[in-house]
């Protein structure tokens, strides 16, 4: 786990968005630049999918991007790779530490299982996603995204350990209101993200709140 | 009640050379034994449901709902949509991986050489990505449905600090792993080496597989009532049907 901040403010930033619990949020980062996320109130889930802007047919991978570091959990420095073996953003900074990406997202049906039929009824990430990608023609004219294009994603500020035993455990959170992660594009990226309703679930002490969205253009970081 | 497998209720056996790719449909009812004759095996699988292929095999929402990062007896394999595709009723050999991915074809060239068709005809180097879009594409499917999969007979461990460790030799000759049918699921499987495989030979093993008629799960059964989880997984699979 590393600890590395940042030495970007964001009044420097050119795109600066406080996204409220349960919205969808889907923008390009062009190569180059650097995107920030905030927990503004801590313990957010802030799930998210990255996609080449360019053929979204190539997207993010945890399998991949987990094998290739040889570790289970995001930090500073890690590659985010793409379903073809390319990095798509690159961890510059962050002061989490550590963040899950086979959790997943939460959805209608998987709160049915998870914690009772009539949960299904709840808002949840995947309807976000859904929301987004039905309102968005992404795809730069190529596909229209939809269902097929979800998949594994990143739950940025989530502590979802792996015992040595093979279990997966939910943890308390680790991350704290202030505390941020950032990352570097390395081609031109659309990213969807869900800032998770989850109200089943004590990692976010069942209260979702809302997150910061930072963009900087070019920098030498 | 889930009959085990016999000379009575078996429905044919194959043998999927090591390397080689495959996909079919199994009914809701039937069952897989999959064997590793040689021992050292890997066999990546992904499944979907073969009325809705746009449902399918969620690597999240099989482990979180099981509080597992591995599968073994008594374990499901969940779809995105809070369903049962598949559910573990035997195993020999304890851990089966879910989150190492697949060989594509930069990792195989780069472990192991290049080795085209015409240069070793059906001995070429394969890999389980490139593999798995020859079988979706029969389907009607392709890379938008390649998602995390499963690596049977391969054990991928984590320590306390996330690092992740190749279990060499995990499984052994004979070791098996069976699993039922819960609805009507295409499975796509590729008989390639595990990407985090150290030995340095292209030597993919075989796997054998014998489909019998096993019968639907009862009130009893121990993969519904393994988690309170899985009884409404199974509740929800089972909506399908009635």
């Amino acid at each position: 786990m590393s600890i590395v901040e940042s030495k970007l403010t964001p009044q420097q930033a050119s795109y600066d968005l406080v996204l409220p619990a349960g919205e969808s949020w889907l923008h390009e980062v062009k190569l180059g630049q650097v995107f920030r996320i905030l927990d503004l109130e801590g313990n957010q889930a802030v799930d998210t999918l990255f996609y080449s802007a360019h053929d979204p047919e190539e997207r993010y991978s945890a399998v991949d991007t987990i094998r290739e570091q040889g570790n289970l959990y995001l930090t500073a420095g890690t590659k985010l790779m793409s379903t073809e073996g390319n990095v798509l953003m690159t961890i510059v900074a962050d002061t989490c530490g550590r963040h899950d990406t086979l959790g997943g997202a939460c959805a209608a049906e998987s709160n049915s299982v998870r914690y009772a039929i009539d949960k299904k009824y709840m808002h949840s990430c995947r309807d976000s996603f859904l929301h987004a990608l039905g309102h968005c023609n992404c795809g730069p004219g190529k596909i229209q995204m939809d269902k097929r294009d979800l998949t594994a994603n990143v739950n940025f500020f989530m502590n979802v350990p792996v015992t040595p035993q093979g279990e997966l455990t939910f943890a308390d959170g680790i991350s704290a209101p202030g505390k941020y992660v950032e990352m570097r594009a390395e081609m031109d990226v659309f990213v969807l993200i869900s800032n998770c309703p989850q109200l089943n679930n004590p990692c976010n002490a069942y209260d979702p709140t809302p997150v910061q969205l930072l963009i900087w253009d070019e920098v030498s970081h | 009640m889930t009959k085990p497998l016999s000379k009575i209720n078996q429905l044919w056996e194959e043998k999927i050379p090591g390397g080689a790719h495959w996909s079919f449909v199994m009914k809701r009812g039937t069952a897989l034994r999959i064997t590793d004759p040689e021992g050292g095996a890997n066999l990546s699988g992904l499944f979907y449901n073969q009325e809705e292929k746009l449902e399918r095999y969620n690597m999240p929402d099989t482990l979180k709902a099981q509080h597992t990062a591995h599968l073994t007896t008594g374990f499901v394999l969940y779809s995105d949509m809070g369903r049962v595709l598949a559910s573990v009723i035997g195993d020999s050999c304890g851990w089966h991986d879910t989150i190492s991915g697949m060989s594509n074809a930069a990792l195989v060239e780069k472990k192991y050489g290049k080795a085209t068709y015409q240069q070793a005809r059906n001995d070429m180097h394969r890999n389980a990505r490139d593999s798995m879009l020859i079988e979706l594409g029969k389907w009607g499917l392709g890379k938008r449905d390649i998602v995390p999969n499963v690596n049977f007979f391969s054990k991928v461990s984590a320590d306390d600090a996330g690092a992740m460790h190749y279990e060499a030799n995990h499984s052994r000759a004979g070791d098996f792993i069976e699993l039922r049918f819960e609805m009507n699921v295409l499975v796509v499987l590729s008989a390639t080496q595990h990407p985090l495989d150290p030995n340095p030979e292209y030597a993919p093993k075989p796997v054998l597989l014998q489909a019998w008629s096993c019968g639907t799960p009862d009130e009893q059964d121990q993969c519904r009532n393994f988690r309170p989880e899985n009884v409404r997984g199974f509740y929800n699979t089972e909506l399908l049907f009635r």
